[in-house]
């Protein structure tokens, strides 16, 4: 294996911690990913982009940047990563998924704010943040009010997304995307013609179909894929450069139409199947997702930012005046349920109608602490879940490992009640 | 062979019950130790050979070293509950490191629950701890808060806030009786939060280690206004139900 310690070093990371940092992380990637049996091959892939995400991805972006390449550090999925893309920018998400780090964050912010948040910031202020220093600026959004009190105390700029969906707010939101184009545009000089998003509108979608297309056969009464591994791809798809993604995806996607038609499956017997539903899991987290899978149970379908809200809908790529695109563009982000928006009747429909084309058979709330939008809008789809006679459990926690017996017992007796609904 | 053993390894305590034609042949409860395995190894040894199931904090400790199968503590709660009571459809379990509601349908089987998370507010640990501040043992510190003619509010839920609230309370000269009977009432209050969440308007059986807490029975009747029943060893229900588990599976 290569070694980065010089790159580090220059990036002005700690490389003590830094070491800790990835000790820890390997060591949870070993026991949760790793340990698993009946894994496809390429996600051997997607194993070595988890750990190239501190070494060759940031190679790669160093050298990017010293051709005069531009990147902007990102928070979440509604920045467009088509017009960033199309300006010759490359967005850098950055939400931290270690818990490592999450003390770090103590520094600056109070201890009651997710653990996202903290995580991310615990990362950067211990100089274990590769990507600190490789971003122009950092991009933060309104989704929370921990977020946007955090982009205030950073200096960092800001997009607003707006917490309604009524024409006035949609307008809002259409001028946002527009001064997002600007802002990205100043960066770096380039400008957005119509044929660079058009291209870069296609490239993302293909992104977001090869997405699509690994999440269908989790479909399948044996799905040839495991939740866990499911969740990393996504993860990895935030990271990694979009040509390369699409190309290991591909690969992915291939061996598990093979995997589905032989009937292999990344499952043992005949568990249960459930839906992880509301807060995202950046890449490093997968903490639930394995204590559910280790418990029996599959996960077949995760209703997040790392999951479907990320690639389920495209950009029409039907326009080709540049209005046309933006105005598409909009609507493909303006329509994701974010539980920031009030009210989110568009989530309710789509965890409905997942339930049935996923043949779901109990939910699981996927809560961080402190994350209030969805803690309280779990309720609201617990309510909905009952009247289709779905049941669900809400799990609320953080990413460090002291409550995973409980989390575990809690799991199994939801398991055995749901068998023994059935 | 008709005898079937239930092991229950909670976090302070281990439970042990061996079935013999249905009826409890032994019973029988230790403290959790450094080393639970070795105890549950001797009593296994002088049981003789019987189907075993394991529940609680250390399920899968106990099958990863002995021939044992698993159910959640849940699971086997509602079962060995319906087999005390078979009309009881609510079931409260207070254990050292958790509580937890459990609604159960007419057959016995888990229709819902409900649990606490990481805080140890309202678990055996908490009383303990809050005992401890008082310098005494658990049944002295339950009778002193019944001795009380008032009591004082406890603003903190955390274990560790709330005993340093009590500290600071014995300190300023409050009287011990009303700073235990605040703490009783503060969990009580807790567990009222989990009964208004579950809406379902039954009586109630209350087992695990806390459901000999006189006082913290005493104040949950008052409070949910209905009937709390308690069986004669409420600590062993959760591993009576998982013995009777292994016995069905015998007899399948």
């Amino acid at each position: 294996m290569k070694d980065f310690r010089k790159m580090w070093k220059e990036l002005g990371m700690d490389l003590e911690l830094h070491d800790q940092l990835i000790e820890n992380q390997s060591n949870l990637h070993k026991k949760t990913h790793l340990s698993q049996k009946n894994r496809p091959k390429a996600m051997e892939r997607f194993d070595h982009s988890f750990h190239a995400s501190h070494a060759e991805r940031v190679a790669e972006i160093l050298d990017y940047r010293k051709k005069g390449g531009k990147c902007i550090g990102t928070f979440c999925i509604y920045v467009p990563d088509e017009i960033a893309l199309a300006a010759g920018v490359l967005p850098l998400p950055l939400c931290g998924g270690s818990d490592w780090s999450v003390s770090y964050a103590d520094k600056m912010f109070p201890r009651d704010i997710c653990p996202i948040i903290r995580s991310t910031f615990g990362m950067a202020f211990s100089n274990t943040c590769p990507y600190k220093t490789l971003k122009d600026f950092a991009l933060g959004e309104t989704t929370c009010d921990a977020k946007k009190k955090a982009w205030d105390l950073l200096g960092f700029k800001v997009m607003e997304v707006p917490q309604k969906k009524d024409p006035i707010d949609r307008g809002l939101w259409l001028q946002e995307v527009y001064n997002f184009k600007e802002m990205v545009e100043n960066l770096s000089g380039i400008k957005v013609t119509e044929e660079r998003l058009h291209e870069n509108i296609q490239l993302v979608n293909r992104k977001r179909r090869v997405l699509q297309r690994i999440n269908e056969f989790r479909k399948l009464p044996d799905p040839p894929i495991s939740g866990l591994d499911a969740l990393l791809v996504s993860q990895v798809a935030l990271n990694q450069d979009t040509h390369k993604f699409i190309e290991d995806a591909e690969v992915l996607a291939a061996e598990l139409e093979k995997r589905a038609d032989a009937g292999i499956s990344a499952y043992d017997g005949n568990e249960i199947r459930v839906m992880i539903a509301g807060s995202p899991s950046p890449l490093g987290n997968a903490k639930i997702h394995h204590i559910v899978e280790s418990s029996g149970l599959r996960i077949v379908v995760d209703e997040s930012c790392t999951g479907l809200r990320y690639y389920r809908d495209l950009v029409d790529e039907s326009h080709k005046d540049l209005d046309g695109m933006m105005r598409a563009i909009a609507d493909r982000y303006f329509a994701i349920d974010c539980s920031c928006f009030s009210p989110n009747t568009e989530r309710m429909d789509s965890i409905t109608q997942l339930v049935k084309e996923c043949s779901v058979q109990g939910v699981i709330h996927n809560i961080l602490q402190y994350c209030h939008t969805y803690n309280i809008e779990a309720k609201v789809v617990e309510n909905i879940l009952q009247k289709c006679g779905i049941p669900s459990i809400k799990i609320e926690t953080d990413y460090s490992q002291e409550d995973t017996g409980r989390i575990r017992t809690r799991i199994e007796a939801f398991a055995e009640m749901v068998k023994e609904s059935l | 062979m008709n005898n079937a053993i239930g092991i229950d390894l909670g976090s302070r305590t281990t439970k042990i019950v061996q079935l013999k034609d249905g009826e409890i042949q032994h019973q029988e409860i230790f403290e959790t130790s450094h080393d639970p395995l070795e105890h549950v190894k001797t009593t296994l040894s002088s049981l003789g050979k019987a189907p075993i199931m394991a529940t609680g904090y250390g399920r899968h400790l106990i099958c990863e070293n002995f021939d044992a199968r698993r159910i959640s503590e849940i699971k086997a709660c509602g079962k060995g509950a319906h087999h005390l009571f078979p009309g009881c459809r609510m079931v409260l379990d207070i254990g050292g490191q958790d509580y937890k509601l459990i609604h159960l349908n007419e057959k016995g089987s888990v229709l819902d629950f409900d649990m606490n998370d990481r805080c140890a507010a309202g678990t055996g640990k908490f009383l303990e701890i809050m005992a401890q501040a008082f310098n005494m043992d658990i049944e002295q510190f339950v009778q002193t808060a019944m001795n009380a003619s008032g009591h004082i509010n406890i603003s903190s839920m955390c274990t560790v806030f709330a005993e340093s609230e009590v500290v600071s309370l014995i300190t300023s000269g409050e009287s011990k009786e009303k700073i235990a009977l605040g703490l009783h009432l503060s969990i009580a209050q807790r567990l009222q939060a989990m009964f208004s969440k579950m809406s379902v308007e039954d009586d109630v059986l209350f087992v695990g280690g806390g459901a000999k807490n006189d006082c913290l029975h005493a104040i949950l009747e008052r409070q949910l206004k209905r009937k709390i029943r308690r069986p004669e060893e409420p600590q062993v229900v959760v591993a009576l139900g998982a013995a009777l588990l292994a016995n069905d599976l015998n007899a399948v």
